[in-house]
């Protein structure tokens, strides 16, 4: 903060040595009840999640020091490291399918004038708004052996793929998974075309005149105007996927086997089903470091080369 | 599937989270539970007399349990206004939560500054006794004395219900709870489905195998089943390995001796893989949810339902005298039953509860012979039957359920829940059975998985007894 200007403005006191706007020590004042908020909600029980981390706990007993036990488990112990894996290939459901298919509606939506465009918005946007316990039990009905999907398939004479979705080794990640693209999509959609329409029309004229298809367009255009949106996006699904807990508690507990385990739910399941308290302070650590760390790098990859 | 509202406890990500961690560290600098270590101990237990608790005063009872399905809540919302009708001093508050939900929220609602008077603790390793260890439950044997529990029940049954004094051993020592009521798994079956394929309730194992495969030819499911819910299998395959005698798994259970890698386990896993191989179980059985199957079996789709008693009052409410409910049979006729069963989940005194004496009244009361009959009423298996079972027609379900449980209990034919065993076998068992069912794991793999489980607990377990041999010293540290 020295590094205000020193002026002729000494003359009116000690404010004058800024710049107006620039801040001050007195503005920590203003944001004391918030901070102290924050740190008493947030900050001190991750703090106390990081301090559990390095200790054996049951739950119940005295704690006995660990040191970075529970982190190395982390690193040797396949059941432990196997939730990771299944979280990072859910990402691949609940980020970028979504943006994917985000990305594609918005650019269908924005072109062609569709009649009834604010229902078709409103309905892809319904899942956001349904609570994930609701999401997880209309779900596990659909998916259940005699559910809407395995009768659909039968009566359109695909009764061949028809499998108990979400007790099957093979299909229960990928199953949970599309449940999280349903999720997500109408949110990335609706950021997109709200997006869409601060491009200015000008560039799409500009991009017509020059000759370009749809495709050139969207791709020189609208996916360079979107730029901002898609940071929101990708954070905003990362963060949801990775955290992911009532969609694997309320469809398949992790199973069949561990096939679904992923970190939030083993918190959970170590704290409260297993007394390993210990164990499952480091696996809640070690995933906000995960989310920590994907979000940076995104906001890096996506926002940082605009500035 | 009610009450399963997400409840993950989670960090959330952000910048200055991490950068001041370190400071919150500094903040939280203690070590948990050292204050509650006191393994074995407690307050209650030195009343010598009668407690009266009309003299308490004005006493509020906090109550947590796990009875909510239809026939066990009327009973003990009918047995809690009848206790506080008898005592107009003293009012129950009772918080009732399903199982999965009373499991995850009791370990912290007992070791809170403010525990529940009276909690249903679950019989095992992972809640009863790390309770015991950590000195959060009161020993009960002087009520049991005062109150003659000790004649009211079985051995048995009480045994259940006792840790070691250190808190390192279940099913010997100190009573730590009584439960109200008995439980069995056992063979509930479609009368109607029976008789269209001409068959009647079987007498022998194998006569009930051969008709899995009639029913089969004939178009029916023979065993509905669901098992989304990882632990169904448990109970069934319960059945199926202790089907060469009951003493063997008891003795595996209560770590006294055996292997579990042995020949009843792998072909007791071979038998679930066949039957599901063979369509005796449902297709893809594995996404299958248990309430699910249940509904789905008394709607009438499925000639048999493997599960237990806890099921009754629902399943009879739909199919009426359809319903038919039998011990496994066993492998000659007429001789002796045998199943996976016990009882109840223990009712326990909190260690730092202000009212034990009313507690503990409490529990008398709801284990008394009227409220044996009160539970008859409501279609529930009472742990110790009383007068109103004697008037139960034996020709009813109700009547085939109070008789099995009459002759397994003769016969010593109970075999405890398998996942009693160790504190992470429940995971174990239910995980490798999911595996076991789908075919992604050989019967043998899954006996090694669950012997490699149970052989490292009973080493854990022997080298505290040798430390406890060794005299008090240093608490053994992780590592």
């Amino acid at each position: 903060m020295k590094r205000a200007p020193r002026g002729p403005a000494r003359l009116t006191g000690r404010y004058a040595r800024r710049a107006p706007g620039e801040p001050r020590a007195v503005g920590y004042l203003y944001v004391l009840p918030a901070l102290a908020l924050y740190g008493a909600l947030l900050v001190f029980p991750f703090g106390q999640s990081v301090w559990l981390s390095l200790l054996h706990w049951d739950g119940l007993t005295a704690a006995t020091w660990a040191g970075g036990d529970n982190y190395h488990d982390l690193l040797t112990d396949p059941d432990l490291r196997a939730p990771f894996a299944h979280a990072l290939i859910l990402l691949v459901f609940y980020s970028a399918l979504p943006v994917a298919i985000g990305l594609l509606l918005a650019a269908l939506l924005s072109r062609a004038r569709v009649r009834g465009m604010t229902f078709f918005r409103t309905v892809l946007f319904l899942p956001q708004v349904l609570a994930l316990v609701v999401v997880g039990v209309a779900w596990r009905s659909i998916l259940a052996p005699d559910g809407l999907l395995n009768d659909t398939l039968e009566a359109v004479g695909l009764g061949t793929l028809a499998r108990p979705w979400l007790g099957d080794y093979d299909w229960a990640l990928p199953a949970v998974g599309i449940v999280g693209t349903w999720v997500g999509t109408g949110l990335c959609m609706v950021l997109f075309l709200a997006g869409a329409q601060r491009i200015p029309r000008e560039l799409y004229e500009a991009a017509r005149l020059d000759g370009a298809g749809p495709i050139r367009e969207f791709l020189a255009v609208t996916l360079p105007g979107l730029r901002p949106q898609i940071a929101v996006a990708l954070t905003l699904t990362i963060v949801a996927g990775l955290r992911n807990f009532d969609l694997i508690y309320i469809t398949t507990s992790g199973g069949p086997g561990n096939a679904t385990s992923v970190p939030a739910y083993e918190v959970y399941h170590r704290a409260f089903e297993t007394n390993q308290v210990g164990s499952a302070a480091a696996i809640g650590v070690t995933l906000t470091l995960l989310i920590f760390v994907l979000t940076v790098g995104i906001s890096r990859l996506v926002e940082g080369r605009r500035t | 599937m009610p009450n399963r509202a997400a409840r993950a406890q989670r960090p959330r990500g952000t910048a200055p989270v991490v950068a001041l961690a370190t400071l919150a560290l500094l903040a939280a600098g203690c070590v948990p539970g050292t204050d509650g270590s006191a393994a074995g101990g407690g307050t209650a237990g030195g009343a010598t007399a009668i407690p009266d608790p009309a003299k308490a005063g004005k006493v509020t009872l906090t109550v947590w349990d796990q009875e909510i399905r239809g026939g066990t809540n009327a009973e003990v919302e009918q047995l809690n206004k009848e206790f506080q009708r008898a005592y107009p001093n003293v009012r129950v508050k009772r918080v009732a939560r399903g199982f999965t939900d009373l499991k995850a929220t009791l370990k912290l609602a007992v070791s809170g500054n403010n525990p529940p008077d009276v909690v249903q603790a679950n019989q095992g390793y992972p809640d009863m006794v790390a309770f015991v260890r950590a000195g959060l439950l009161a020993p009960l044997d002087n009520y049991a004395g005062i109150y003659d529990w000790n004649t009211r029940y079985p051995t048995t049954l009480l045994n259940h219900n006792r840790v070691s004094a250190d808190g390192r051993r279940f099913g010997t020592g100190r009573l730590y709870g009584i439960s109200q009521t008995g439980e069995f798994v056992g063979l509930y079956y479609n009368k109607d489905l029976l008789a269209k394929s001409g068959l009647r309730p079987p007498r022998t194992w194998d006569e009930f195998t051969g008709q899995l495969a009639r029913l089969r030819s004939d178009g029916r499911l023979p065993i509905q089943f669901g098992n989304l819910d990882k632990y169904p299998a448990i109970h069934t395959f319960g059945v199926l390995q202790s089907q060469s005698g009951a003493a063997p798994v008891r003795d595996l259970v209560f770590g006294r001796a055996g292997r579990f890698d042995n020949r009843q386990t792998t072909e007791a896993a071979a038998t679930l893989a066949d039957w599901h191989r063979r369509g005796y179980l449902p297709k893809g059985a594995n996404g299958l949810g248990y309430d699910d199957a249940a509904k789905k079996f008394a709607s009438g789709d499925g000639a048999y339902l493997i599960t237990g008693t806890w099921q009754l009052a629902d399943l009879k409410k739909a199919m009426g005298d359809n319903l038919g409910l039998m011990p496994p049979p066993p492998a000659t006729p007429g001789g002796p039953p045998l199943s996976t069963g016990g009882q109840g989940l223990a009712w326990s005194i909190t260690s730092r509860s202000k009212h034990p004496e009313v507690a503990a009244a409490y529990l008398d009361f709801l284990t008394s012979e009227h409220a044996a009959d009160v539970m008859t009423r409501h279609g529930v298996l009472p742990a110790v039957p009383g007068e109103a079972a004697a008037r139960v027609p034996r020709t009813s379900v109700d009547g085939q359920m109070l008789d099995t449980w009459r002759r397994l209990n003769e016969a010593d034919g109970l075999v405890p829940y398998l996942d009693y065993a160790t504190p992470t076998f429940y995971d174990t068992l239910s995980e490798g059975l999911q595996g076991v069912i789908a075919g992604a794991q050989s019967p043998e793999r899954f006996a090694a998985t669950a012997q490699r489980d149970y052989a490292a607990f009973m080493a854990e377990q022997r080298e505290g007894d040798r430390d406890a041999a060794a005299g008090p010293g240093p608490r053994r540290d992780g590592r």
